[in-house]
């Protein structure tokens, strides 16, 4: 899935990094403890959170997020999305808490693909009795 | 990009101060820069960045002050984290997966979740820790690249 549709997904703001919104991402973590973060950070992952303070971008920084959407309408300082453009994490700030966007965001990568796999799947049984 | 040659190294060296909050993190950030700078893989400069960060942290949480050298060779990083802090009773127990000491308020930053020092030994390949209560803790770990 590609950043850009997380954020349409979400509905969210793009807070700074509009010029990486066509970076691919394979995996979504939601954490409000940081440790967890940098226990499960593999490959090109997002972070959900509810945490707004310098540590996360840090966090990201360190363990190579390439991006965090804030949660439930929160949004980080004006100095904290200076100092992730300047590291280049891409911010974004979507108004469903935490489940919710869990929940979407799990059925967008998940579900969608699998009901198109049912569809072809279908129309090749159909397709073998005739 | 800066090619280590096989005798050199490179010598980093923070002074870390407890409650330092807004901080935190700082020192692991530009030992990830100059591995970066080096040409080190992206994968073993993630090993060494959570590593680092998580020893960071340990002080400026658990400790009033301490200091962080990162030595970095051709073949590997050594991440040495020394504090003057209060020193932990029973290392087998911090060392467990959710043991934290922690306050709430740093929980609520983030923080104390009591996976530290697993994330630091899940992330070296050669860990090791000594303490003395009252006189402070020593982690060290070293990172093949
Ligand atoms: N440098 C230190 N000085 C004193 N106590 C420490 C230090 N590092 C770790 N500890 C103790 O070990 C526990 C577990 O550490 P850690 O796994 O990093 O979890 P956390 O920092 O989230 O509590 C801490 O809660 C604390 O009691
Ligand atoms: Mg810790």
């Amino acid at each position: 899935m590609k950043l850009s549709e997380v954020v349409h997904t979400l509905q969210a703001e793009v807070l700074c990094g509009e010029e990486w919104l066509d970076c691919e991402i394979d995996t979504i973590c939601g954490a409000d403890l940081m440790s967890d973060v940098l226990a499960f950070a593999t490959g090109r992952t997002i972070l959900l959170t509810g945490l707004t303070n310098i540590q996360v971008v840090r966090t990201a920084f360190l363990s190579d997020l390439v991006g965090i959407v804030f949660i439930r309408g929160k949004k980080p300082g004006a100095d904290i999305i200076a100092m992730a453009a300047e590291k280049g994490i891409p911010l974004m700030a979507t108004a469903y808490p935490m489940y919710e966007a869990c929940g979407r965001l799990y059925f967008r990568q998940t579900q969608e693909p699998k009901r198109c796999g049912d569809q072809v799947e279908r129309q090749s049984k159909n397709f073998a009795r005739v | 990009m800066i090619k280590l040659k096989d005798n050199q190294k490179i010598l980093l060296e923070f002074n870390l101060a407890g409650s330092a909050f807004d901080l935190a993190g700082e020192a692991s950030s530009k030992i990830k820069r100059v591995l970066q700078q080096i040409g080190v893989a992206t994968e073993v400069i993630r090993r060494i960045a959570i590593s680092s960060y998580e020893a960071e942290m340990n002080v400026i949480i658990h400790a009033c002050c301490g200091v962080m050298r990162a030595e970095i060779y051709p073949n590997r990083t050594e991440i040495q984290v020394e504090d003057q802090g209060p020193g932990i009773a029973d290392i087998a127990l911090a060392m467990q997966e959710g043991f934290s000491t922690a306050p709430d308020f740093v929980r609520e930053m983030g923080f104390g979740a009591g996976m530290g020092l697993p994330n630091m030994v899940r992330c070296s390949d050669q860990f090791d820790i000594q303490s003395q209560i009252g006189k402070g803790t020593t982690v060290l770990m070293v990172i093949n690249h």
